[in-house]
Formats: C-alpha cells, structure tokens, sequence
C-alpha cells in the first residue's frame, strides 16, 4: 500500500520536493478515498481527523449562513489541499465540504501526521511551511474577494 | 517574442475627432442585473463601423455627458456598433434607459488594438475580470475567426457572482463550436452554483496553455490585473508577452487635455493597451 502511494505523493504539487524518507513517513498516513457527485466530505464542527489533495474533481467550501442557507465560499480542484483544521486545536471543522463532481483524493490522517511531526521537526517544518503557503494564497484570495472588486470601478 | 503593437489607429474620420456623431440606437440587450449592451445603427446606410479589437469610443448621451466605452462587438463579422456597460454613474444610467431609435453621440473609434495578428502561432490566454470581457470579446471573435492560426486559446473570466456572467450563452456555443477553453471563476455563489468560486487568478496556475509559448492579454480592475500579472509570471509568461488594457479617467480622447496621462503615457493616445514590460516600473503604484 505505501509503497504505491510513494509515486503518487511525491507527483502532488504540494509535496514537490520533499525529501523521500518524508514522503515515506507521509505515505504512511495516507489512503486514497472516493467521493461520489454531492457528498459531503466533512461538516461544520465534526472532529478534523484529516485533510485532503484533490487529484481529480471539484470540491466546495461552504459556510453555513443563517436564513441563507449554505454558501459556497471558495472551492478546491486537482493538485490542490483541503482542510488545515486536523492541524490547529481543538481540530474541528470551521466549514463544510462537498463534491461538486465525483472527486478523488489522497486522505492523510490527521493524528498520524501530528505525531510524526512532533517526533520529526524537519518534517513538521517542511509541512508547516507548505501549509503556510496555501493559507497565504486563501487569504490573499478572500481579501480580493471581500474588496468586491467587479461591484464598483470597471 | 510578440512583437510590439502599432500606435492608436486614426480614427477614420480624424478631421472631426471631437465632434460627437449622431447615431441611432438600434436595441439594447439586457446582459445581467446591471449591465447591458448597446446595439447602434453603424452610420446612416454605411452598414459598418470598422474598428480593431480593443479600441474604445466615446458615447454622449445628449444632456447627460460622456464616457469611454469599450467597443465589445465583432470586429470582423458585425452588423451593428456595441457597446456593453455596466451602470456606474448618471451617463450609464441614462444610457440604459435608451430605446430603439434614439440617438447617441458617437466619437471614435480611439486606442490601440490588441496584438491579435502578431500573436498567431502562440497560445493565446485572455484573462478577463467582470465588465472587462466586453474589452477582450472582440479580440475573441477575431482569433476564432482565425482559429487555425493559433495554438490553444484559453478565456479564463471571473465575474462577482453567476448571475453577472456576461454572455454566457455565447461563451457556451463559442466552446462548443470552436476549440476554446474556458475557465469561469465567481467571488461568491449559492450552493446551486457548479462551477469555481474564488479569485480569477487561481485559475491561472491549472489553465491548459504552453507558458513558453503565450501571449496574455489581461482586461479587468487593476487590481485583479495586478495579482493575474504576479500569477502569470510564475507560470512563465514574460512582461514582452502579457498585455494589459489600462483605464483612466479619459475625457478628450486624443491626448489634449491630460486627464488620462500615466506617467509619460496618455491612456487614450499610447493606450489603452500596454505591453506590460512597458509601464512594469510605474503599474502598481498608487502616485506616480
């Protein structure tokens, strides 16, 4: 099992150069999962036990608004990570998640990760940093976004 | 390497580049919530209003005031002048509540064009934000008027929410009919939405195109524009081969009266297309 998930980690974008005992330790938290067309992959407020690299498919992020219903406020597609919840306590989920198509994904566990991190600080490091980086990237988006930017010049 | 585009094209009636022309609306076309498009009656019996891909007029509402506007039509094949705007102001908004038959000032066609000829045999990524797809329409009818002559075309769009998607039939037969790739992204959505929700940028990463090989050429508020040229540099599209259509506050439209000046550039006379390795040291800045 882990040594066919090695290739496949180590080919996501998110990992791009880690060094290949990390992968190794990071293969061995992993599992691929199967999502079919509109199913939830984790709600608002469950316990965040993993997180997500798409390879194939498109995910909504929604927050729940009240009298609204459910919003759509980012969405996640192939090479990209889902969930940084499972990292900072109490690990719960602040979203929801949902397929928009079926979607395949590399699960990592969350728990597992955390441990070999602790025991590794260069692998945490290097995860944290990659983390980091995507949680950048989302709040240079949501900041454009809040600036509702199509609404009032051009 | 693209090369550069030329000057402003004249306009053709140069003699009289301040002198509004009267011309009839044919129809307006309600786009989405708030914005529409003008369809006008080229001149009296004439039957055309030629004009290159990313070129602007200036529309007079008689008693209400004057705006640059985009031409947003087929350049190659069209039957009438249009124009599609979003309401903004008291001309826009006096603008949209024009009927068949009434008349509109007419100055142009100004600017620049889009390096369309210049860019065959490259891939080609247009990456619009909100009413600035009207600016790039043109340059699309024109490549896929031409569409063996380049390599991938790629729109990538993004709009404030699914319901301010312009043309969106047009865009759905355009992909059908024609090898075109399109990429639509909203700021935000209800969950009957099925599609990307999230900046038009983040598109750029995953979009199909040869980065070595494409021109980009870039329509939508600067700030949009800003963060698509940081994202198109790391996929590898160089300033000489990302071209981006400017806006300011454009009054006489042929360099007179300053308003519209960007450093040593006038956005109406130079522009309103720039190569981006051309104004890389002033975009961006808020005093110049």
């Amino acid at each position: 099992m882990i040594r066919t998930l090695e290739p496949i980690i180590s080919k996501q974008p998110f990992f791009h150069g880690l060094e290949e005992r990390h992968i190794a330790f990071v293969a061995g938290c992993a599992k691929n999962v199967r999502f079919d067309e509109g199913q939830i992959i984790f709600r608002e407020g469950e316990s965040a036990d993993e997180f997500y690299l798409i390879r194939e498919g498109l995910v909504s992020i929604e927050a729940t608004v009240p009298h609204k219903g459910s919003v759509t406020v980012h969405t996640v597609s192939a090479g990209e990570m889902l969930g940084w919840s499972w990292l900072f306590p109490p690990h719960h989920w602040r979203f929801q998640a949902r397929t928009q198509k079926a979607t395949r994904a590399l699960a990592f566990d969350g728990k597992c990760l955390r441990t070999k991190c602790e025991k590794d600080h260069d692998l945490g490091y290097e995860l944290l940093k990659r983390f980091s980086h995507v949680l950048t990237e989302r709040l240079e988006s949501t900041r454009v976004q809040l600036l509702d930017i199509y609404g009032t010049s051009h | 390497m693209v090369q550069a585009i030329e000057p402003q094209v004249a306009p053709k009636d140069a003699s009289t580049p301040i002198l509004p022309r009267p011309l009839r609306i044919r129809r307006l076309i309600e786009e989405t919530g708030d914005a529409f498009t003008l369809e006008i009656e080229p001149a009296n019996g004439a039957g055309r209003y030629p004009f290159q891909p990313g070129q602007f007029n200036m529309l007079y509402v008689f008693g209400v005031g004057e705006v640059p506007m985009y031409i947003s039509g087929d350049p190659v094949g069209q039957k009438t002048l249009q124009h599609t705007a979003r309401v903004t102001g008291a001309v826009t908004k006096a603008m949209r509540l024009l009927k068949a038959g009434d008349s509109i000032g007419v100055r142009g066609p100004f600017g620049n064009r889009w390096p369309i000829s210049e860019s065959a045999g490259h891939d080609i990524v247009l990456v619009a934000g909100g009413i600035g797809l009207a600016a790039l329409r043109p340059a699309l009818y024109q490549l896929l008027a031409n569409r063996d002559k380049y390599g991938r075309i790629v729109l990538i769009y993004g709009a404030r929410t699914p319901e301010d998607i312009l043309y969106w039939n047009e865009l759905e037969s355009w992909r059908e009919k024609y090898d075109l790739e399109t990429c639509v992204t909203v700021d935000r959505a209800s969950v009957d939405w099925r599609g990307n929700v999230g900046i038009v940028t983040a598109l750029i990463a995953r979009a199909p195109f040869d980065p070595s090989n494409a021109a980009a050429l870039v329509c939508g508020p600067e700030v949009m524009m800003r963060f698509t040229v940081m994202e198109l540099q790391k996929r590898g599209v160089t300033p000489d081969r990302t071209y981006l259509s400017m806006e300011r506050n454009m009054k006489c439209a042929v360099g007179f009266c300053g308003h519209c000046q960007y450093g040593p550039h006038f956005i109406c006379k130079d522009g309103p297309i720039f190569r981006f390795d051309r104004i890389e040291s002033i975009f961006g800045k808020a005093e110049i």
